[in-house]
């Protein structure tokens, strides 16, 4: 069996007293869409966080794509191939959405030692953000200041950044977080998409997406993995039901 | 010996002072997230009101009293007039703000009191030198500005520690809005809290106003020291700035007051007292660099920060 | 980089074309005077512009750059003191050792942001002070005399105050030029990118420190060369030159003028001196009706009207003439 291209082993961080993540084990094979699920507070920014590089781990290790990044700074994992979305929208407010994508071109095409040439007129760096902003269907908004987009399009632009970087894996935070239920659907749409050629680790509240999306679920709660699985064993897990959905399902069904 | 002893205890009485200095900028900074450049200013005016005070009773106590009383209405009135309209607002703007009011009062104090330096005499019972060991003298003045720091360094730490006005201070820095929520009335606070730090730059101005000259830009020239105690100490610790203004004094003082003799060890007496004046005065600020090299959030940073 | 027909840059176009002609009237009136006081302007205007790539658009807020200024100076000063006054010598030996201490400032304090950021080079700035204080052999507290400008065997000769002004204009389009290109480029992008939110710089993989560190150390480089115009300028160098309230009067220049353009500190620098010769005259004019003959003293105070002007400012005006300027086009 190939390695898997995402290997968490033994995740642990405590804040204080806080156990966020509790000796947590993943594998996340080539290919595969892995949604992470859980309560608030379960821990899921604060894996994503020892994923990109933003928090060390007071234990265990993250292989991805055969190298060991438990310690390497975030910037250098981005240029291994693992791209990430925030949870509450990073982006740079006052240039346009296109001058977003196209820093994130930028940061992949060579150093940035060059002080002459106009970066906007760069064929170079404008036509890959251009592509990426159209995957996400952001494609006539290219122009607009960030500033001026809704909320929904700035959880795209946040996926159209990611892609922008030539990932092989996405982590997504919560990337459906504040969306209405059309923006919702092209969502989804965009990551079923996307799940054809990158791997990705979704962390979601929608249980919607997640069921239609994921080929895997894990459950996460109090910094612990309680279940794993394919979303139907992880739908008829008692465990899962009673910590988590549970709530969901009484709140859907009525 | 004799004169490391008194080298000591002189670092011991600046570090002091920087500590009142240091204390009330950081509350402020702390509280209120406001970086307030012309807190100098508030200590050349309380020197100043010390002089004139001074001058006017006949009594170096009444006026000192006096001259605390006079930067603390001072202080207070700044704070409603201009700082109350930059809470909020981004570091830069603050800097840029207070760095006017430097110029305001710098040029304020020069219209009223003229441009040349006043001097303020000490009374007779303190103009003495004290024993503090057997056959040892030590002027009673400075053993009295280090008593006076040390009792206010410590009603400072009850309280902000042991009091409920000092839990809201200590709440007020975690998190505005929620003791707003509370009821309590923020901007009184603030007030209160910028009148505290105020008054702490005056008292450290009035005591210091007998040793040195009282003089326009004295304000600055202290201000960038307690700046540096902040940041050795850590932004938002008195603690922090407490133990780092004494190791600041000492470095400075003891320093200053050996490093030629040091420096003679090892080269020419000609090169050492050419490099020895500009080489004390650089001591502070290595040691700046160092902290920044190695804890760049300060060797005693406030938690959460 | 499109160059649109706006208010703001015919004004701009005008002020550079008056630039020009300073000497052109200067002759005519013979009033000398002038050119000195815009040949100080246009100086201090390249500092200004050059504190600004940092601070407007790197979001570094440096409280020290007149430390360079008076590095480049001394640079300068010390070298002629010693007998080497060749220009092609002393400058880029001045440059040299403006870059290497902002590389080193650069380094420190970079490793800390906002607040701490201006405190530390406000600390490391007061330290050069010292130092410039402590060099008895090169006049200490009383500063230096120049008695030769750099010399340029025959291509351009500094004691002539016309040619000096262009020369110091020249450069200071130069560094215009140089430096709006620059924002525009892709190292500008890093930075501009880095001061907007530097944690989605790192996310997207940009190693931001050294970016902003080559920013600071361009900077100071460029700042280190007013210094080395001005001690040509006034044949004198002191610690004075790099007193913080120096550095302070740089970033007033800069908010002043506009810190969202690369022209803003220009305008800033233009009021902000002008302001410094016209505002003694106008308190004096002014106050003759209360005041009678105190009135001409009242006039040295003008800084009073400076300090509330700039919280004025701060607080009702925070993008600057140029600010104000590009708003005439949508009022």
């Amino acid at each position: 069996m190939p390695e898997p291209l995402l290997e968490i082993d033994g995740l642990t961080k405590r804040f204080g007293g806080v156990v966020a993540s509790d000796d947590i084990v993943l594998a996340v094979p080539a290919g595969e869409l892995h949604a992470i699920i859980g309560p608030n507070g379960a821990g899921k920014t604060t894996l994503i966080g020892q994923l990109t590089g933003e928090i060390a781990p007071d234990a265990g290790h993250v292989r991805f794509a055969g190298h060991d990044i438990t310690a390497l700074p975030a910037y250098q994992r981005t240029m291994l191939g693992l791209a990430r979305s925030f949870q509450i929208t990073s982006l740079f407010l006052d240039f346009t959405a296109l001058d977003n994508v196209a820093l994130a071109v930028q940061a992949h095409a060579g150093h940035s030692f060059r002080f002459w040439r106009d970066a906007r007129r760069e064929s170079e760096l404008r036509e890959p953000a251009r592509a990426a902003l159209a995957r996400v269907g952001l494609g006539q908004r290219a122009d607009v200041i960030v500033a001026n987009l809704s909320h929904g399009e700035h959880r795209q632009l946040e996926i159209a950044m990611a892609l922008a970087t030539g990932p092989r894996m996405l982590l997504l935070d919560e990337p459906m977080a504040g969306m209405g239920p059309e923006e919702s659907v092209r969502m989804v749409a965009t990551l079923r998409e996307l799940k054809q050629e990158l791997t990705i680790l979704l962390v979601e509240h929608d249980m919607e997406a997640v069921f239609a999306l994921a080929d895997r679920i894990t459950v996460l709660v109090y910094g612990r993995v309680i279940a794993s699985g394919a979303p139907d064993a992880i739908r008829a897990n008692a465990d899962v039901r009673q910590a988590y959905l549970g709530e969901q399902e009484a709140v859907t069904d009525g | 010996m004799l004169l490391l002893l008194e080298q000591c205890l002189n670092g011991l009485q600046l570090g002091l002072l920087l500590f009142l200095l240091a204390a009330g900028l950081t509350l402020v900074f702390g509280i209120m997230d406001l970086v307030n450049l012309a807190h100098g200013s508030l200590y050349m005016v309380g020197a100043y009101f010390a002089a004139t005070f001074t001058a006017l009773t006949g009594s170096f106590m009444a006026g000192a009293v006096l001259a605390l009383a006079a930067t603390l209405l001072v202080g207070m009135a700044v704070e409603v007039i201009a700082m109350r309209r930059l809470y909020g607002r981004d570091h830069l703007d603050h800097v840029l703000g207070t760095f006017g009011l430097i110029l305001f009062f710098n040029e304020l104090v020069r219209l009223v009191w003229g441009p040349a330096g006043l001097t303020v005499p000490l009374p007779a019972w303190l103009n003495t030198a004290v024993p503090i060991l057997p056959g040892i003298y030590y002027p009673a003045y400075r053993i009295a500005i280090i008593a006076v720091a040390l009792s206010v360094a410590l009603f400072l730490y009850l309280v902000v520690m042991r009091t409920r006005v000092g839990m809201l201070i200590r709440a007020g820095a975690s998190n505005r809005e929620m003791v707003g929520a509370l009821g309590i009335n923020i901007q009184l606070l603030y007030t209160l809290v910028f009148g505290i730090g105020a008054a702490l730059a005056g008292l450290a101005g009035l005591m210091q106003a007998p040793i040195l000259t009282v003089s326009i830009g004295m304000g600055e020239n202290i201000l960038i020291l307690a700046f540096v105690v902040i940041i050795i100490g850590g932004i938002g610790s008195i603690r922090g700035a407490f133990i780092a203004s004494v190791f600041v004094g000492l470095v400075d003082t003891v320093g200053r007051a050996f490093l030629p003799e040091l420096f003679k060890l090892v080269m020419s007496p000609a090169a050492a007292s050419a490099a020895a004046p500009a080489v004390s005065s650089m001591l502070i600020y290595l040691l700046m660099a160092i902290v920044l090299v190695l804890r760049p959030e300060g060797l005693f940073p406030a938690p959460g920060r | 980089m499109t160059w649109h027909l706006s208010i703001r840059n015919l004004a701009a176009a005008a002020l550079l074309a008056a630039l020009a002609l300073i000497p052109v009237y200067c002759h005519l009136t013979g009033n000398f005077f002038l050119l000195s006081l815009f040949t100080r302007i246009v100086i201090l205007a390249m500092a200004a512009v050059s504190l600004n790539l940092i601070m407007g658009f790197g979001g570094m807020v440096s409280f020290g750059h007149a430390a360079y200024i008076g590095i480049g100076g001394y640079a300068v000063g010390i070298l002629a003191h010693e007998g080497v006054t060749s220009g092609l010598v002393q400058w880029p030996l001045a440059l040299a050792v403006s870059a290497l201490f902002a590389l080193v400032i650069g380094a420190l304090s970079l490793r800390t942001r906002g607040v701490y950021f201006i405190m530390i080079t406000l600390a490391f700035a007061q330290m050069i002070y010292y130092v410039g204080v402590g060099l008895s052999r090169y006049g200490g507290d009383d500063g230096l005399t120049i008695y030769r400008r750099s010399q340029f065997g025959g291509l351009v000769n500094l004691s002539n105050k016309t040619v000096f002004y262009y020369l110091c204009l020249g450069l200071l389009l130069a560094t215009v030029y140089g430096i709006w290109r620059l924002v525009n480029s892709r190292f500008g992008m890093v930075i501009r990118g880095a001061r907007s939110n530097e944690r989605r710089m790192r996310a997207i993989g940009f190693p931001t420190f050294r970016y902003r560190l080559a920013c600071f150390v361009i900077s100071g480089t460029i700042c280190g060369l007013a210094g080395v115009l001005l001690a040509n300028h006034t044949d004198f160098v002191s610690p004075a030159m790099m007193h913080w309230t120096r550095s302070g009067d740089l970033i007033v220049m800069a908010v002043l003028g506009g810190m969202g353009s690369v022209l803003g500190p220009l305008f800033g620098a233009i009021a902000f001196l002008v302001f410094e010769e016209v505002l003694p005259i106008l308190i004096t004019l002014v106050g003759r009706p209360f005041l009678g003959r105190a009135a001409a003293h009242a006039g040295e105070y003008w800084q009073i009207v400076l300090g509330p002007m700039l919280l004025l400012v701060v607080l009702f005006a925070r993008g600057g003439i140029d600010g104000m300027l590009a708003s005439l086009r949508r009022a």
